[in-house]
């Protein structure tokens, strides 16, 4: 049981950094990023490129597999600064309908387009940039070290990113605009700056979490933001979309719930995912600010 | 004063305005669906055609919830194949005719839709988004899980191998396999299908949902689509609305569910990926959401691209491009392709809209409002 929770909490932690970028694009402009899960995608496809056409990364081992996270991390965000200029931003007045049907092309663009390049085929993880196997025992579990390292690495990006946003300027400015966007302007908020800036964060977020998936499962293929990006938008309802704190602990427990799932199935893994998504179904109808939403249910 | 607000005629040839244009263009469709058999029933023109007509059939289905209810429906393949698990498991295990299995299969997607569009249709429209897009992965997966045997004790339905020995339509002692003689004219079971198919595609598909939407339900979904408060103002109840459409459409795809199922005489489960409920999404997209002609045409040309494209390669990334087109779609011609409120494609709202300024700047008023105020 206590390697449930392991699984489960390290599962969470992958959830919960792409559930973030969900919720904060969400949260900002009120848009569902379907190209979020692909950008996950993207990230460990690009760091997959980086360890191994750049030669002599290998000889520098860890701090070279650092490096790559956070050079895909920046060039992740820039996808998502452009993917909005180019397709969200000429439609932020058109009705809503319109940018989620372009959210669906961008996220068919980058499937397709990952697929064009780099085959259709699973690529599998330069063996050197994996993670090693040592593991710790917890009570009658274990957990690896590279598990250990992964999570605090995702739990410090998000305590970083909470610091951000509630104690700068530009996370002030963040905040300001999920208000009330007209009135941000007229305060003299940068809106159109903000709102690049959020999608950058939130790529970026997603881009490391690619990188990370790829450390760790070792196997990467172009249609897996598609799940994956579903799996985070539930867990951001679960939290309470548009919450910060509440994708953090909607990750965590989607996790939770998943591997627990397999575990009273007794390993067998088919339908978790029924189970996921029964959750959304299950939440968006009975709680549909999830665990931390405000209480305001906006109709329309 | 008033005399002069009256909008000018238009300068373009006045048959491009003709509704009368659309009627002769809707019955050379038509005739060339049915004449098509004559010219070239083999069985790969037969078979490409009849699916065609069973896109044309869900894309007028998902054309009533997107086009003109406005809500987004991510998953719609699911009540297509539970239209087809449907008609499946009841013609086998209680070995009635396919027509016998209609009602179920009606029923069922009723059912589901009320399951789905009962609780989330009280929320914000993109949350339908995301819950139809889930509820059609729990429908592949439990497609993908499900086994079922029939009463005989024999396995109905195997898991990822779906299910097989699907029933053909048999009427009475004949069935389509038997093929039929008209005036000592052979027909073969596949021409006879695609009859069958293209006319319940033409009169329940086409006729019958641009008839739905002109009268006044039709209205209502259109009124709650453009603005749902100004509707609600108007007295329409506004959930009722959307849930008639969610299951109006929802039925739909269930009946196209069971055309196909009887099509290829089994089910796979591997068919109901989300790439086909985005395929129906792009059809009615690109060809114009709530236009017909515009549907109509974008079902044809998602199906029959595949077909068409001689090299193989453009073939294999049509999703690419179906990607990018979706996108400059939304961005340059919202409307898509055949706008519901044109005539015909082009037929030029905006030659319209210049001609109305130009006049109105030669007589020195300006008439017309060239800037729209929104406001959220």
């Amino acid at each position: 049981m206590t390697q449930v929770l392991i699984d489960g909490l390290f599962l969470g932690c992958v959830y919960a950094l792409i559930a973030l970028g969900y919720s904060m694009v969400y949260g900002i402009i009120k848009l569902l990023n379907f190209a979020h899960g692909d950008i996950f995608m993207f990230g460990a496809m690009i760091a997959f490129t980086m360890l191994t056409a750049v030669p002599g990364l290998q000889s520098a081992g860890i701090v070279a597999v650092f490096g790559v996270l956070i050079l895909s991390m920046f060039l992740t965000g820039g996808t998502g600064v452009l993917i909005e200029a180019v397709a969200y931003k000429p439609l932020r007045s058109a009705p809503r309908l319109s940018l989620l049907i372009t959210a669906v092309g961008m996220s068919f663009v980058l499937e397709y387009g990952v697929k064009q390049f780099w085959g259709s085929k699973s690529i599998t993880w330069p063996q050197w940039a994996q993670m090693g196997a040592g593991s710790i025992p917890i009570f009658d579990g274990t957990i690896t070290i590279s598990r250990l390292v992964l999570m605090a690495v995702s739990i410090a990006l998000m305590v970083g990113l909470g610091f951000y946003i509630n104690g700068t300027r530009q996370g002030r400015a963040m905040r300001a605009i999920a208000l009330d966007q007209r009135a941000s302007t007229l305060m003299g908020v940068d809106v159109n700056r903000t709102i690049s800036l959020v999608f950058f964060i939130g790529s970026a977020l997603a881009g490391a979490a690619g990188v990370m998936f790829g450390m760790y499962y070792g196997a990467i293929g172009f249609m897996m933001g598609f799940l994956l990006g579903l799996k985070a938008f539930t867990a951001a309802v679960i939290g309470g979309i548009g919450n910060m704190y509440g994708a953090m602990l909607g990750g965590l427990t989607l996790g939770l719930i998943e591997r627990t799932t397999v575990y009273f199935c007794n390993g067998d893994d088919s339908w978790k995912d029924v189970v996921s998504f029964g959750l959304l179904i299950l939440f968006l109808t009975l709680r549909p600010t999830g665990i931390l939403g405000d209480r305001v249910v906006e109709r329309m | 004063m008033a005399s002069a607000t009256i909008a000018p005629a238009l300068k373009q040839p006045a048959w491009t305005n003709d509704r009368n244009v659309l009627r002769v263009l809707a019955i050379v469709f038509v005739v060339f669906v049915y004449v098509l058999p004559l010219i070239d029933d083999s069985t790969k023109t037969m078979d490409f055609m009849t699916k065609a007509m069973i896109y044309v059939f869900l894309g007028m289905g998902l054309n009533v919830v997107v086009g003109y209810a406005g809500l987004l429906d991510l998953g719609y393949i699911a009540f297509y194949a539970i239209g087809a698990y449907t008609c499946g498991i009841l013609t086998q295990a209680f070995h009635i005719p396919q027509w016998a299995a209609v009602p179920g299969v009606v029923v069922a997607c009723i059912i589901a839709g009320i399951i789905i569009g009962g609780p989330t249709l009280r929320l914000r429209s993109d949350y339908l988004a995301i819950v139809t897009l889930g509820f059609g992965e729990i429908i592949r997966v439990t497609a993908r899980n499900l086994t079922i045997d029939a009463p005989d004790g024999s396995p109905m339905v195997r898991g990822p191998s779906g299910m097989a020995n699907i029933e053909q339509w048999s009427f009475g002692g004949w069935s389509f396999t038997d093929g039929l003689n008209i005036g000592g004219m052979f027909i073969r079971e596949q021409v006879i299908f695609y009859y069958f198919v293209t006319t319940i595609a033409l009169v329940l598909g086409v006729f019958g949902i641009s008839r739905l939407a002109n009268g006044r339900l039709g209205r209502a979904w259109k009124a709650v689509r453009d603005d749902e408060d100004a509707a609600e103002a108007m007295g329409i109840n506004t959930y009722t609305t959307k849930i008639t459409a969610y299951i109006i459409g929802a039925v739909w795809a269930g009946l196209a569910g069971q055309l196909s199922a009887t099509q290829q005489l089994s089910i796979a489960p591997t068919s109901f990926e989300f790439l086909f409920s985005a395929l129906i999404l792009m059809a009615v997209v690109i060809g114009g959401m709530g236009s017909t002609p515009g549907v109509v045409l974008g079902a044809m040309f998602v199906s029959l691209v595949p077909n068409l494209l001689r090299n193989y390669e453009w073939a294999e990334n049509r999703y690419l491009y179906f990607g990018i087109l979706l996108v400059v779609v939304m961005l340059f011609r919202p409307k898509g392709f055949w706008p519901a409120t044109d005539i015909l494609p082009w037929s030029s709202e905006k030659i319209h809209k210049w001609l109305t300024a130009r006049k109105a700047a030669k007589a020195g008023k300006d008439l017309i409002a060239t800037e729209e105020d929104t406001y959220e």
